[in-house]
């Protein structure tokens, strides 16, 4: 055998995609994924959908207008000055993944990931239409006809109208979806909007029906890079080799090897070689051969083997959850969550950190944004009276979905020392920002003693709070 | 079924027991590999690729060409397309760029003088068109932020360059709108004579003349010579300052004659000085020099537009100054 692959090697090193063909299961982890699937698909397809009273905007709850620089979410409106709640929410995302794996492996790429529930819509789709297992390997096989053309196209016909639905939903984010729906069929929506639903429909069939699991196996880094996390405590779907294989391997339950005695006083484990976990598996891998890097952690394996464990009358979980150190070690406990490890504790108080943080910040956020900048060139000038001038600029952001007029004051300074030249009302646009100059001028005696006092601004609507900014005073 | 993994080596071992796994990647990977070859073939055709000596591949006329307008030497726009290349597309980008300013541009010149300084949108634009309008032009002699270019040391007759402050309130050539703008356009030449306006001034009359302008402003000086000084500086047969510096010193803004009243010191440093003695020889070397200087503020009408003269000028009164 040795001899016959080494020279295969040149040909191994590509190989056409092997199809799979995924038997259905039930069980608790299936029920799982399609509740995830279920909740996953009603928010992302139904949420451009809810309406929202905006002032501002189309009214749309959930809403991405790259054009005015704005996202509206319910209530939430982020500017681009809030940019910082993404880079907080992507450092949680990350370390989030990273407990989560640490704890209990892949569940992300098994429960969560859209390519693993995309897989699955398509899969259901082909179950559908093809029928279980067998029917599906059958049509394969069998030469081209009017039946296969038939429920072959079918099924790619639904898979790539979810797909569009899928690429449109995600346009629809960026603009009043009512109004894309219309123009994108009158021909009348614009050419961005063409190619994302063009470019997301093509990736979605393409990632969803066709590449599957080698998006997973070939391409996706997350899939690689979670590999690392794993411990020898970390909860995997594992195979329990010693109680399937027994001394003599596993073993058909022919008569005289049916019940575990039986096969035990034989020295059989209790795998009964019925392959039901690998055809459920949608990587396609055998499980038995321990833990490899195409696992997705789906679990399905687990409810598989778990449904003919029950029908033979053996105890469940010789596919189960359980640690690579409680596996081997010489007395295993039942499985259980490993949390007390300091890694797993450090990425938990990280994460309740930035998520604490990320909170307050978003629950402290102001409808006024008011920032001073001092000129600096010059620091200050000596006015004909002998009065000295420092200038100021000030930025004044308005948050609101209104326009709102503000009143700018001093405080530790005499009132009339603000000079704002001709303006006379302070006047902000919705969403906008407004920066200009001011001077103060202040008598040499005050100028000298002066280093430091207040601006102050009040928005000119019912209930807001005075902002105060602290500014320096050079005077000589 | 074949199994996507079948945990099969390559064959080979090494060092007694290293072994290579056999996971072969996709066959559609091989195709994606030569499609990429074939659409940088492709891409060298169609775009400029490949260097000529002197000159480059251009790529397929018409599939890549850009379209700007540019402005030639003599000031004629004219429209150029050309093959794909940087410069065209920053060319282009500034066409649409320049687009959008001269909405501005064209409101702040269809606005009057004091409503623009009343409307804060309008402002905005000024403050940032006008600050690189200003930085692009004015600042080698005004420094960025208007702080002017003081004198040189007048006691060794080295005047130096003077460039008045324009961001404090007093104005040498006159702070109204008007006044600004026609300094810009016109440019403005300083004079001022050496030893009085006939030029016969002696030392001690200097020494007059300089403690009565001392005391104009209530510097520390000697009454007495400040008195004596008065009758030198009015009188038109002697120093006859007050052809620009008016009557009562508060300075003829149409001359551009220095209002000595007032505690701006522009361009000799009298605040400077240590004593009444230092300050009096300060102004004894400015009116011993005059003032007579071929660095004068150049004609901008000749170079910038009106419009841009108008931006400026509410930039430089409102912006900077706080004129009159
Ligand atoms: S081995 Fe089991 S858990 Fe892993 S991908 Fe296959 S079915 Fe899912
Ligand atoms: S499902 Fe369970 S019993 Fe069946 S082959 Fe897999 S491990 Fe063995």
């Amino acid at each position: 055998m040795g001899q016959a692959q080494e020279n295969q090697t040149e040909e191994h090193l590509y190989q056409k995609r092997i199809p799979i063909f995924v038997r259905s299961v039930r069980g608790k982890f299936r029920n799982f994924k399609t509740g995830v699937l279920l909740l996953a698909y009603i928010v992302y397809f139904a949420l451009p959908w809810v309406p929202w009273q905006r002032a501002s905007a189309a009214d749309q709850a959930v809403l991405f207008d790259l054009v005015s620089r704005k996202f509206f979410i319910f209530n939430l409106v982020v500017y681009p000055q809030d940019i910082i709640w993404l880079a907080m929410l992507l450092f949680i995302a990350a370390t989030f993944l990273f407990f989560v794996t640490g704890l209990i492996g892949r569940a992300w790429c098994g429960f969560f990931c859209f390519q693993t529930l995309w897989t699955d819509m398509f899969m259901f789709i082909e179950h559908m239409v093809q029928g279980e297992r067998p029917a599906r390997m059958r049509l394969y096989k069998q030469p081209w006809n009017m039946e296969k053309i038939f429920k072959l196209g079918l099924s790619h016909l639904l898979m790539i109208a979810v797909a569009f639905w899928t690429g449109f939903t995600f346009a629809a984010y960026y603009t009043y979806a009512p109004e894309l729906l219309h123009d994108l069929f009158t021909g009348q929506a614009n050419q961005a909007a063409y190619v994302t639903v063009v470019v997301l429909t093509a990736t979605t069939y393409v990632a969803g029906a066709l590449a599957r699991e080698q998006i997973c196996t070939f391409i996706c880094p997350y899939a690689r890079f979670q590999g690392v996390m794993y411990e020898p405590d970390t909860l995997v779907i594992s195979y329990d080799q010693r109680r399937g294989e027994g001394q003599s391997g596993r073993a058909l339950p022919k008569p005289g090897l049916k019940t575990r005695e039986e096969r035990q006083a034989q020295g059989h484990g209790d795998c009964i070689d019925c392959g039901f976990c690998v055809q459920v598996c949608p990587v396609g891998i055998d499980i038995r051969n321990g833990l490899q890097y195409q696992c997705i952690s789906c679990a399905l394996c687990i409810d598989a083997c778990d449904n003919i464990m029950d029908s033979v009358g053996y105890p469940r979980g010789l596919i189960r959850y359980d640690s690579e150190r409680n596996l081997e070690s010489a007395n295993p406990h039942p499985p259980r969550l490993a949390w007390r490890r300091l890694k797993v504790l450090g990425y938990a108080v990280a994460l309740s950190a930035m998520i604490g943080l990320l909170i307050y910040n978003i629950g402290t956020r102001t409808d006024t944004e008011v920032r001073i900048e001092q000129v600096r060139q010059p620091l200050y000038v000596k006015l004909e009276t002998g009065a000295v001038r420092d200038r100021y600029q000030v930025h004044i952001v308005n948050k609101t979905e209104q326009e709102v007029t503000y009143q700018l004051t001093v405080r530790g300074i005499p009132e009339n020392a603000l000079d704002l030249g001709a303006v006379t009302e302070l006047r902000v646009r919705p969403g906008k920002a407004l920066k200009f100059n001011v001077k103060i001028d202040l008598p040499p005696e005050l100028a000298r003693d002066t280093h430091e006092f207040e601006f102050v601004v009040t928005p000119q609507i019912e209930g807001a709070e005075p902002i105060a900014r602290k500014a320096s005073f050079v005077g000589e | 079924m074949a199994q996507q993994s079948n945990n099969q080596t390559t064959g080979h071992v090494w060092d007694d027991d290293l072994q290579e796994f056999t996971n072969p990647l996709p066959r559609w990977w091989l195709w994606a590999f030569y499609l990429t070859i074939i659409f940088s073939v492709v891409y060298w055709l169609m775009y400029p690729a490949w260097p000529l000596g002197s000159s480059y591949t251009k790529g397929v006329n018409g599939v890549n060409s850009i379209t700007y307008v540019a402005t030639t030497k003599d000031g004629q726009q004219v429209e150029k397309t050309t093959h794909w290349n940087t410069r065209a597309e920053l060319m282009k980008e500034t066409n649409a760029a320049a687009g959008v300013q001269k909405q501005w541009l064209d409101q702040v010149a269809a606005t009057a003088y004091g409503d623009i300084a009343k409307n804060p949108d309008l402002m905005q634009f000024v403050n940032s068109a006008g600050k690189t309008l200003f930085a692009d032009n004015c600042a080698a002699c005004h420094q960025v932020g208007g702080a002017g270019h003081e004198a040189g040391n007048p006691q060794t007759n080295q005047v130096g360059f003077f460039a008045p402050n324009l961001a404090d309130d007093y104005w040498q050539w006159g702070g109204t709108y008007d006044e600004i703008s026609a300094t810009i356009t016109g440019g403005r030449t300083g004079f001022m004579p050496a030893k009085g306006l006939a030029g016969a001034l002696t030392d001690e009359q200097i020494t007059n003349v300089a403690n009565y302008v001392l005391s104009l402003s209530g510097e520390p000086h000697d009454a007495d010579k400040a008195k004596l000084g008065d009758e030198i500086f009015h009188n038109p047969a002697e120093g006859g300052c007050l052809t620009c510096h008016s009557a009562d010193g508060k300075g003829v803004p149409s001359m551009g004659g220095l209002n000595l009243t007032d505690k701006v010191w522009q361009w000799v440093d009298v605040p400077g000085q240590a004593d009444a003695a230092a300050k009096v020889d300060v102004l004894r070397a400015a009116i011993i020099g005059g003032f007579n200087h071929v660095e004068a503020m150049p004609k901008w009408g000749t170079r910038l537009k009106p419009e841009q003269i108008k931006l400026l000028t509410v930039y430089v009164h409102d912006s900077l100054g706080g004129g009159k």
